[in-house]
């Protein structure tokens, strides 16, 4: 049986990783609250966007650009958002597991350093990293995203799909993928654009839209604006989700951390009472002898 | 003209406006946009400059960054990277803004980072164009 100094020793070190991980979750949660907040704000200009696409979506038959156009699909390319530091449950290893079954001349861009890491180990073609902190400004998200459609345009890559994970709530976050480029069918983006979409969008056909100065450069302006917003998007989710995944985490540690210590509290209370018990019958022991 | 336009002016980081207003006057990228209530249906790029607003006997102004306009029906939707009202802009921080923006595009000529300066610099000119207005009328 171990001793009062070890089991007390032990104790002071759960306490201590209780306070710490105890410490990061309050961290998280704040985060997290935050994180949620920007993607929330973001729902009504994804509502505004996807109805100026829908309704340019009805005369995109005179109207051609090269992020609609299908090309054969000889060099895709998958943006991996995943976080840059560890202690998030299941998080990055869900994700990476969906990304490693894709085809061998896949290349990829990373944000976050978990997603560097796993395209370096499985040895796959790293094409850029980008450095993606909390603050997720969208200066700093339209780098990519502009870094995306410059290599799309270039031709060095064929088709772009994110992967990322979906904040569904605290509790759920689901690897998930969003095809980007090309953009294909402008109708069907316009009906369903991955996730704030739920909500009516529809344009009125029998508006005649002038277009000012004129449709193929409204369009040439929207497009670029479009993805730069679905990266920004993406992102955003990506880090509520990071910061739910972390504070659950984080929450699950201190509770064990807690039962631990409630554990090791009732033993250290055990042994130092079977102590006292010896040390008594010592003494009665000894007692009855001097008489 | 009796009728109202409901103006709604959205960014990625949220609504900035969402009101009736009976007159908006826009930037548009072929030069100033007056929009009244009745107007045909318009979709057209915007660039960074002052959105002058009219309801009642009541005049608003917002600076905004680059984006689309669409005005359908008696509905105006602004999309902007940034919408920022008079009160809220804060001088000596835009000053600042521009004169690092200004620094730094001499040193980077080109490229993707020069164009975000640019863009950095056309709405900071917005912002204190407008603050600077407010101050002459008052």
């Amino acid at each position: 049986m171990a001793s009062t100094r070890d089991i007390r020793r032990r104790i002071r070190s759960v306490r201590n990783t209780a306070q710490i991980t105890k410490a990061m979750q309050m961290v998280a949660a704040s985060k997290m609250r935050k994180a949620q907040q920007a993607a929330l704000a973001g729902r009504p200009y994804a509502e505004a966007l996807n109805r100026v696409l829908a309704s340019l979506a009805n005369r995109v038959g005179s109207l051609s650009h090269p992020f609609l156009e299908k090309r054969e699909i000889k060099k895709p390319c998958a943006l991996i958002i995943s976080t840059d530091k560890g202690l998030c449950g299941a998080l990055n290893t869900n994700l990476l597991r969906e990304v490693a079954g894709l085809p061998k001349n896949t290349v990829f861009v990373t944000a976050g350093k978990k997603g560097k890491q796993f395209v370096a180990r499985a040895g796959r073609e790293l094409l850029a990293d980008f450095e993606v902190k909390d603050d997720t400004s969208s200066y700093k998200v339209k780098q990519i995203s502009q870094f995306l459609i410059e290599q799309y345009l270039e031709g060095k890559i064929d088709s772009v799909s994110v992967w990322h994970t979906r904040f569904v709530n605290t509790l759920v976050q689901k690897p998930e993928r969003t095809d980007l480029l090309p953009i294909g069918q402008l109708e069907k983006l316009a009906a369903g654009t991955g996730e704030h979409a739920k909500t009516e969008i529809k344009a009125d056909e029998n508006l005649q839209y002038i277009y000012e100065p004129n449709g193929d450069e409204v369009l040439s302006a929207l497009l670029p604006a479009y993805i730069h917003f679905q990266v920004y998007q993406l992102m955003l989710d990506a880090k509520a989700s990071e910061h739910s995944a972390r504070m659950v985490a984080m929450k699950s540690a201190t509770d064990n951390a807690k039962s631990m210590i409630k554990d090791l509290t009732l033993e250290y209370n055990k042994v130092r009472q079977s102590g006292i018990t010896t040390e008594l019958l010592e003494i009665a022991t000894a007692q009855m002898a001097m008489a | 003209m009796a009728g109202k336009l409901r103006l709604v002016v959205v960014t990625p980081e949220g609504k900035t406006f969402d009101d009736d207003v009976e007159q908006v006057v826009m930037p548009g990228v072929e030069g100033q946009l007056g929009i009244l209530p009745g107007h045909v249906p318009l979709l057209t790029a915007i660039q960074p400059g002052e959105l002058d607003l009219k309801a009642g006997s009541r005049g608003d102004e917002l600076a905004v960054g680059g984006g689309f306009a669409e005005v359908a029906g008696d509905r105006v939707t602004i999309l902007t990277d940034m919408a920022v009202k008079p009160q809220d802009i804060d001088e000596h921080a835009v000053e600042k803004a521009l004169e690092s923006a200004k620094k730094a595009l001499l040193e980077k000529k080109d490229g993707p980072e020069a164009a975000a300066l640019m863009a950095l610099i056309q709405k900071s000119m917005a912002q204190l164009n407008l603050k600077r207005k407010r101050r002459t009328n008052a």
